[in-house]
């Protein structure tokens, strides 16, 4: 293999980890929180069709991302409103979420399906896209990858470095603790998931003006389901979320790659090897039930209500 | 922080809580002078938690004035009263495990207050010095021990420089040196102008530290007093009214035929800080108690799990029910043969927390109330308050959660449980651990009841006390070996207090362990 293809092959692999990239982040704040929201794939499909029409009706790819954002967040509120406020169960309004995602996007983007717009262009950061290898890899992408790149740094440093994190994993560990101390838990946790319909809004609008400009009904093919898998996959660590990301970004290319080599696989087969991935994760990570214990925020899928202090 | 004057450091005048189905404060008054060590008294659900929390900011009272350094208050949330300058040591510790102890300390801390500390890891290092806390800043508090943890609460609150100190029952989770440790920062800081509240069921320790105490029952202040001047028996007479005896020594039995056997135990630790146990022989007769003490994390879990079954590995030849190896049984099999237990962990392991009191009723009695396949709710509902009324657990019905009942309440329900079940062998762990005076007399005498009909009864407990008063033989367990078996009255706290430190080891590994003493 020459390095050319290699090159070629691990760009491709930061582009295709990019969403993933994007909605695990969103999603580790959430769980930190105490959060699981199992509605990332509906949110990111809403983000998707939604930032796609914003971009086809106005002609600006900004206005696009911007108004997925948006549309994550509503998503998200909904389901901080159901499992916050009313205190519904985390895993069953999850699932309800992506269920209603699914559908309302596949309704709102049945006129434009097939529609083609001019997403984000590649844009050659000077100097650094001109370092061998790495300036191909890394830095002759589109604007998104490289507000990806700030984001996972920006987030690093919040939750390891600063009050807002340790706020944070207090309120994921324990959160009647959290409250007896004078945290705020529940507006915590509203922000957070909020958060978290964000960046899940972002990824959606990746995967419709930049990986493949266009809205076809469920593209994201499971990718938010991926990322839940990536979190646990990180053990809820940001700096791990990205190698992660990129790593199954490898293992969704890895189709194309072997069959551009000649090799003779089911190209179906291959296709499933980033959801293998996941499973084998998964498998792995649960199989030490200790470590997994301390990793995970204590609280997380639990409800809690203030008022049942007494 | 020196100001002996004639201001009251707290003062409250008739603080009223209301909760759905339980008035918890009516009309509360108080007064803290500076440098008082207040001890606050009352049975389980007199109101003393809801008071506290009150004056903390977590409970919003319905009524009632709360006058701070003569001037008067309205403390809305934990963050006002600690400005104020009044922190709180929870019974149930407020830490987050998977943060640093500084951490921790940290996130109770105002953005103002962090900036005047400058470098936090190095005030604690110094308080810890100056108090003898022993607290390092840079340790994972689920690396600590509970004593440790109870002292980075402390420093919670004294790196704010706090003027009032609340402790919620701080001793039911120390071991004898680390209380007469607690005590000595108490004294100090009361020395240096802080006040302290402090909630015990401990009256031995009220009336050691205690300046004045005053005592609550059914929400009331039903009395004051210097516990100096006082005997625990008659403190607690002021707590329950009108007990008739309290400490009244009971008759010991010797025991008829050995119904439990255990039989050259050993087992490696399955927890990473678990304890192994070391070749355990005991024989319970039927008819007896039989108490094993030590300093908890000794084996005592391990041991309680391997009987119950809860630990599922396979030890067929070393348990035995009347001549009937049990060990390969799993805990369901072994509760229909005849045992039954009442494991430290209340909410959990005792009771499923959101179960109301029916369905944990039904959980250890699915023998007798499962018919045809079909779960007999009237007569569950029937037994289930009756068990509430014999034993006077305080709830709203049977149909209350298992979580909502206090510590106290919940253990007479589940030891009212499980005796219910007329076990040959009851195996109970802690039976009065936070319990009240009044309700840990009718849990002594309900055990002393089972006791007296012919069942077996595994004691294992922290306080000595109670064992010598309930238990017919004793041992003691340390580092996973059991000492030497003796009657009750043949023995002293003395030997016993060795035996928990583990004198009896090194004998023991020349011969066999005589089970038989």
């Amino acid at each position: 293999m020459d390095s050319e293809l290699i090159v070629q092959i691990l760009f491709a692999a930061v582009k295709t980890g990019t969403p993933l990239l994007f909605i695990a982040l969103g999603e580790v704040i959430c769980e930190k929180s105490g959060v699981l929201n199992l509605g990332q794939e509906g949110m990111m499909l809403m983000g998707a069709v939604v930032g796609f029409l914003a971009a086809y009706g106005t002609g600006s790819a900004g206005l696009g991302v911007l108004s997925a954002m948006l549309m994550g967040c509503v998503m998200s509120l909904i389901f901080a409103v159901l499992v916050l406020h009313l205190g519904a169960n985390q895993v069953a309004t999850g699932l309800a979420l992506t269920i209603f995602g699914t559908g309302l996007s596949a309704f709102i983007g049945s006129g434009v399906v097939g529609q083609t717009i001019q997403g984000f262009q590649p844009i050659a950061i000077p100097l650094l896209s001109d370092i061998p290898f790495i300036g191909k890899i890394l830095f002759s992408h589109d604007i998104l990858v490289y507000a990806s790149f700030a984001m996972t740094f920006v987030l690093m440093f919040v939750v390891n470095k600063t009050r807002i994190g340790l706020t944070l994993k207090a309120v994921g560990e324990n959160p009647h603790a959290a409250n007896a101390i004078g945290i705020k838990v529940l507006r915590v946790r509203y922000l957070a998931v909020m958060f978290g319909g964000m960046m899940a809004g972002i990824s959606g609008a990746y995967m419709s003006l930049v990986y493949t400009p266009m809205w076809v009904e469920n593209m994201t093919a499971g990718r938010g389901w991926i990322a839940l898998a990536l979190v646990v996959f990180a053990s809820w660590r940001v700096g791990r979320i990205m190698l992660g990301a990129y790593l199954f970004g490898l293992a969704s290319i890895m189709h194309l790659v072997l069959q551009g080599l000649g090799w003779s696989i089911s190209p179906n087969l291959l296709a499933m090897l980033p959801y293998v991935a996941t499973v084998v994760v998964m498998v792995i990570i649960s199989a030490d039930k200790f470590k997994e214990k301390l990793l995970a925020p204590r609280s997380l899928g639990k409800t809690f209500d203030p008022r049942q202090m007494a | 922080m020196k100001k002996h004057n004639l201001v009251s450091r707290l003062e409250l005048t008739n603080i009223t809580k209301q909760y759905p189905g339980c008035l918890a404060n009516d009309n509360i008054c108080m007064t803290l002078m500076p440098g008082e060590i207040h001890a606050l008294l009352g049975e389980n659900g007199a109101g003393k938690s809801t008071l506290v929390k009150t004056i903390y900011g977590v409970v919003a009272p319905d009524k009632g004035d709360i006058i701070w350094d003569g001037k008067e208050v309205s403390i809305t949330s934990p963050s006002i009263a600690r400005d104020l300058g009044i922190g709180m040591v929870f019974q149930h510790f407020s830490l987050f495990e998977t943060l640093t102890v500084s951490q921790n300390i940290e996130l109770c801390l105002s953005k103002a207050q962090l900036d005047k500390i400058g470098d936090l890891a190095k005030r604690i290092t110094h308080l810890s010095n100056e108090y003898g806390l022993n607290v390092n800043p840079t340790r994972y508090v689920h690396s600590l021990s509970i004593g440790e943890r109870q002292r980075v609460e402390i420093m919670r609150c004294l790196v704010q420089s706090v003027k009032l100190l609340i402790l919620d029952e701080p001793t039911s989770v120390l071991t004898p040196q680390e209380v007469a440790g607690l005590f000595g920062v108490l004294r100090t800081l009361s020395k240096e102008g802080c006040s302290i509240l402090f909630i015990s069921h401990k009256l031995h320790e009220v009336t050691e530290i205690c300046h004045k105490a005053t005592i609550l029952r059914g929400g009331k202040v039903v009395d004051t007093c210097i516990p100096n001047s006082e005997t625990p028996a008659s403190i607690a007479k002021m707590m329950v009214g009108d007990l008739a005896e309290q400490d009244a020594g009971y008759i010991k039995r010797e025991g008829s035929k050995q119904i439990f056997h255990v039989k050259n135990l050993s087992l490696p630790a399955k927890q990473p800080f678990g304890t192994t146990l070391q070749n355990i022989n005991l024989e319970l007769k039927a008819g007896e108690i039989l108490g094993i003490a030590g300093v908890a994390g000794n084996g005592q879990d391990e041991l309680m799990a391997i009987i119950s079954g809860e630990d599922d590995r396979n030890v067929k030849k070393s348990l035995s029910l009347d001549n009937l190896d049990i060990g390969h049984l799993h805990a369901g099999e072994r509760r229909k043969l005849g045992m039954a237990y009442v494991p430290e962990e209340r909410l959990g392991r005792g009771a499923v927390p959101e179960m109301s009191l029916m369905e944990n009723t039904l959980l250890t009695h699915s023998n007798g109330f499962v018919k045809n396949g079909l779960v007999e709710w009237k007569n569950i509902k029937e037994y289930t308050s009756a068990l509430i009324a014999k034993y006077k657990v305080k709830c709203h019905g049977e149909f209350s959660e298992a979580k909502s009942l206090s510590g106290g309440n919940l253990q007479k329900f589940i030891m009212g449980r499980e005796i219910g079940q007329n076990p040959k062998v009851l195996i109970c762990a802690h039976p009065t651990w936070g319990v009240d005076v009044g309700a840990a007399l009718a849990i002594h005498q309900a055990l002393l009841a089972l006791r007296d009909q012919g069942a077996a009864i595994l004691l294992i407990s922290e306080d000595i006390d109670e064992l010598f008063l309930l238990a017919d033989r004793m041992a003691a367990v340390c580092d996973g070996h059991l000492s030497p078996l003796v009657k009750t009255e043949t023995t002293n706290i003395d030997q016993i207090g060795q035996w928990m430190a583990g004198t009896f080891i090194n004998k023991l590994s020349n011969h066999p362990q005589e089970a038989k003493a």
